[in-house]
């Protein structure tokens, strides 16, 4: 009998959960149709060919990894391994390298505001968001094989299981297990090809609670404050191999973004 | 000294592509700085986190014993009963306040148990990373071991299970004595929703 009654009781409950993440999936879906990231893209060009810093100079010859000024595809190829700065880079780690180089700007200068808010948007969330749209489709091919890509690979696999900061957590404290959620949030799996394929495809992305577009390098720093960490430095070696390790587990799939998220 | 001398083989790399436990943590302190209330110190390990990383949180059973003695030591338990206000433990399962470094300091932590595990019927937005809590106290009652049980294990998961996933809200210092006493009413007063 009392089993009866919880049954009963149980019944509406796990329906109403249900229904639930039906309404989530269904918000997602609608979120991804339009996205406002495309205002963002169409900003982030006219920054990409605007003459800044003092060689009064455009980022339009940047090298990033297809050779210079070859931006189609160039982010599904990220993070790679880059012979002039002997450095494994991601997308934002070489942007601050072609200011530095091609317009003559201090990196201090170029990383002073990387992150912005809906009010002011940082230059590096507009340029990212051109050139991750100009991935939009392609493939990912992240390139493992140059021996520094391979020790940025191991060094973020290694990153992705570290665990402490205040709360002992790892990134797979959350993203280690399948079907696991944070309140009504599904969490994918990044250390595995299905979760990494799906989730890190769709970034960056407009972030609809930010009112923004939001980084690869955002998305990493705000991981780190939830976890109660201290914070990354921007374009860290640690994040960037975080990154690259995430990036090569999700090769194969086609890049989606920039989406939108909640 | 065996304990001893099987840490230190699992602390040699496995492979040379691989970078030592070592040069990783060097890497997280150099890569982490401090802001606001989060100092750069706590991107450090302490042992039990550097051998829970190091065994992918399968340390062997006998290993795993010392480790769990020890972390009980650090665990003040009070005097008397442990059975707080399960209204205002309510309130600190529900909040996932506190402890970032956007928090300002002096602000009141919460539990953050609902980002984990489900408490109680009413409330559906509850995660999964933990299991269920449901009924916890109707289960087991509320006797004097079933209220050490639960107060130490919220003050230090790892004293009960070496490389548990649950933060030490105690021994890091997010909850209070208080709070973790009302919490404990939360899970196990007959009259909690926990327990409807």
């Amino acid at each position: 009998m009392r089993l009866l009654v919880s049954l009963v009781c149980a019944l509406p409950l796990a329906a109403f959960a249900q229904d639930a993440k039906k309404e989530i999936e269904k918000y997602q879906q609608m979120l991804g149709e339009g996205s406002p990231a495309e205002l963002w893209e169409v900003q982030g060009e006219e920054l990409w060919k605007k003459p800044q810093g003092p060689k009064k100079a455009s980022l339009e010859r940047c090298d990033l990894g297809l050779g210079p000024g070859k931006v189609a595809g160039a982010y599904a190829r990220l993070p790679r391994y880059f012979k002039d700065t002997d450095k494994v880079q991601d997308l934002e780690s070489r942007l601050v390298s072609c200011m530095t180089e091609l317009q003559g700007r201090s990196p201090k200068e170029a990383t002073q505001r990387v992150f912005g808010n809906a009010d002011r948007p940082a230059e590096m969330e507009y340029l990212v968001a051109y050139i991750v749209g100009q991935s939009r489709g392609h493939k990912m091919a992240v390139p493992n094989s140059h021996p520094k890509e391979r020790a940025a690979y191991e060094l973020g696999k290694k990153v992705f299981f570290y665990r402490a900061g205040t709360w002992d957590f790892s990134c797979a404290s959350c993203h280690g297990e399948t079907d696991k959620r944070i309140r009504m949030q599904d969490l994918p799996v990044l250390s595995e090809r299905e979760g990494a394929q799906k989730a890190y495809t769709t970034w960056p992305a407009y972030r609809v609670s930010n009112s923004q577009l939001k980084t690869m390098q955002w998305r990493i720093n705000d991981c780190y404050r939830q976890m109660r960490y201290p914070e990354p430095e921007f374009a860290s070696e640690a994040t960037i191999a975080l990154t690259h390790f995430m990036a090569v587990t999700a090769n194969g799939a086609p890049y989606r973004g920039p989406g939108t998220k909640r | 000294m065996r304990v001893l001398t099987f840490a230190l083989a699992l602390a040699a790399p496995l492979a040379l592509a691989e970078p030592s436990a070592r040069h990783v943590e060097e890497i997280h302190v150099r890569d982490f700085h401090t802001k606001g209330i989060v100092k750069r110190e706590a991107v450090a390990q302490d042992g039990i986190l550097r051998i829970c990383t190091i065994t992918n949180d399968r340390p062997p059973a006998a290993l795993a014993q010392v480790l769990e003695a020890d972390q009980l030591k650090t665990i003040p338990f009070p005097a008397g009963s442990l059975m707080g206000d399960w209204k205002r433990g309510e309130n600190i399962a529900q909040s996932g306040r506190g402890m970032t470094w956007t928090d300002p300091a002096g602000t009141p932590n919460g539990g953050s148990c609902y980002n984990c595990h489900q408490l109680a019927a009413k409330e559906i937005s509850f995660g999964t990373l933990g299991p269920t809590l449901l009924a916890f106290g109707k289960k087991r009652g509320s006797g004097a071991d079933v209220q050490k049980y639960v107060y130490g294990k919220i003050y230090n998961a790892k004293a009960y299970n070496a490389c548990s996933q649950m933060p030490r809200l105690g021994w890091s210092g997010t909850l209070t004595e208080q709070q973790i006493r009302d919490l404990v009413a939360y899970l196990l007063d007959p009259a909690s929703p926990v327990n409807q």
